[in-house]
């Protein structure tokens, strides 16, 4: 017990660096995804053929081994980020955009095809149907699934514990290795860190959601 | 795309068309651009030579067939821990709908608890605490432990949601019928949730086989762990082409699973027996409070 109420500054710090990889990362990953599937709604080959590419590749390798590119590949390729901690937000950003990107687009498929279609019948623009008509709803249907992607977003930041980045995971480790006598403590102190941030993420989501839901 | 997209705007006219033409020929060039790009450095850095790939597919050197003994070791774990976390999941989505209170409050938050934590730390927690408690398992096991506590929360989640999304006229009908609520839940709800479900089950078992990656971390000597050990054997010379030959690895396994899920879903679709029984779409979540990939 003790190795945990010592370490708690250390803990505070590794709290801290998984909330800040993963709101950089969740910032990267919502705007990018949002684009791939703006990509893939459009009336364009060449960028509907990429946003797919995109996602199937991405959707389909598991983050570690993306992590592995991003910290370990680009350095062979004389790209070198400047941190493990940018490569970090990279991978776990170009990761969970490929999920984004689906969770939007299906966001988009499930507004009724009525509603276009009488925006369309009371001369509105496609630009001014899309503004208007079908992104406020499509959003609003998304809030769901994109609260699922950042808490898991959240979880998968601890894959960081492995490239030099001392998130929580990271620091559950160290003090694991430093105090054999006190692992079970150190585990659970780790899990109640992570707990802090995806209950409470849920319960907020949840706000947000009886909030902002369309009854169809 | 087009029955999606030609909702949103009237049949292009003459000018809508040219106008789609550029925007063709723009988007084509902006993807040629790119993967020039990629192809300049990939040449200007050598990784492009024939001779780092050739490792690859030069048995003498042994990497061909390390790799797929890796990717059987990978799929070992795998197939281990899909069905363990299968019959737990089910165990934990029957406890949590139980009718007593007593059951249904500690398998929830066992449920809660073990969705909420990253699979990381209880993989790392069956490495390094549970020899601690006496419990000693090898690298295989410690992996599977992890995966399996892990999985078997997100799937229990994902049978419960698909037993609570069948009609309730269909357990009001089984009740009425005088079935017991075992029999209720075997021969009315449990064939329907299953077929509802499959896509999001096949997912999560995606997922659990890209998690397997996270032996690398413990040691396990998966794909990764494999192909990191060659770069290092072999030299840092050859790493982006292992790296690559392990990530193709990884992608052809999932599509195959991704296809033989759509392949499936497709023929239990056309069955006559469920023709009532509407699979949800691959995107629509379960209504779980708690992320799941």
């Amino acid at each position: 017990m003790s190795a945990v109420l010592d370490n708690l500054d250390l803990f505070r710090s590794g709290l801290l660096t998984t909330l800040a990889l993963s709101v950089l990362a969740a910032l990267l990953a919502f705007s990018l995804g949002t684009l791939l599937a703006a990509f893939r709604v459009s009336p364009f080959p060449p960028l509907a053929g990429l946003g797919t590419f995109y996602v199937e590749i991405v959707r389909n390798t598991p983050l570690t081994v993306l992590w592995f590119f991003m910290a370990l590949g680009l350095p062979l390729l004389n790209l070198t980020l400047p941190s493990f901690f940018v490569a970090g937000v990279l991978a776990l950003g170009l990761y969970t955009a490929a999920f984004v990107c689906e969770a939007v687009r299906s966001g988009i498929n499930a507004v009724s095809a009525g509603q276009a279609e009488a925006a369309r019948a009371i001369g509105l623009t496609f630009g001014q149907s899309l503004r208007l008509v079908v992104l406020p709803q499509a959003l609003r249907t998304v809030v769901p699934p994109l609260g699922n992607l950042w808490i898991a977003l959240v979880k998968n930041s601890s894959v960081g514990s492995a490239f030099a980045i001392t998130e929580i995971t990271a620091v559950a480790n160290r003090l694991a290795n430093t105090n054999p006598a006190d692992v079970i403590a150190v585990f659970i102190g780790a899990a109640v860190a992570y707990l802090v941030i995806t209950l409470s993420s849920g319960l907020a989501l949840g706000v947000l959601e009886r909030r902002v839901v369309v009854l169809r | 795309m087009s029955q999606q997209t030609s909702v949103l705007y009237d049949h292009l006219g003459p000018k809508g068309r040219r106008n789609v033409r550029i925007g063709t020929w723009i988007g084509a060039g902006l993807v040629l651009v790119l993967i020039g790009a990629a192809l300049i450095q990939l040449d200007q850095t050598g990784q492009l030579e024939s001779e780092r790939w050739a490792i690859l597919f030069d048995p003498s050197t042994g990497v061909p067939q390390g790799l797929f003994r890796a990717l059987l070791t990978t799929l070992r774990a795998a197939l281990v821990a899909m069905a363990l976390s299968m019959v737990l999941g089910a165990l934990l989505a029957a406890g949590r709908l139980s009718d007593h209170g007593w059951v249904r409050t500690p398998v929830g938050a066992v449920v809660e608890f073990f969705r909420g934590v990253p699979l990381l730390l209880l993989i790392l927690f069956a490495y390094l605490a549970l020899p601690r408690l006496g419990i000693n398992l090898n690298l295989f096991w410690t992996l599977v432990a992890g995966l399996t506590a892990y999985n078997m929360a997100v799937l229990g989640e994902i049978f419960r949601a698909g037993i609570l999304s069948v009609d309730r006229g269909q357990w009001e009908a089984g009740f009425a019928l005088g079935l017991r609520k075992s029999q209720v839940m075997r021969i009315v709800l449990v064939p329907q949730a299953v077929r509802r479900m499959l896509p999001a089950i096949v997912s999560q078992l995606v997922t659990l086989l890209k998690d397997t990656s996270l032996g690398f971390i413990i040691g396990y000597f998966e794909l990764l762990r494999q192909g990191r050990s060659y770069v290092d054997y072999f030299g840092s010379r050859y790493g982006l082409q292992i790296y690559v030959a392990v990530a193709v690895f990884y992608i052809t396994v999932n599509l195959a699973l991704s296809m033989f899920a759509r392949w499936l879903d497709r023929r239990t679709s056309r069955s006559p027996k469920v023709v009532a029984v509407q699979p949800l779409p691959d995107e629509v979540e379960p209504v779980l409070p708690l992320g799941r990939e």
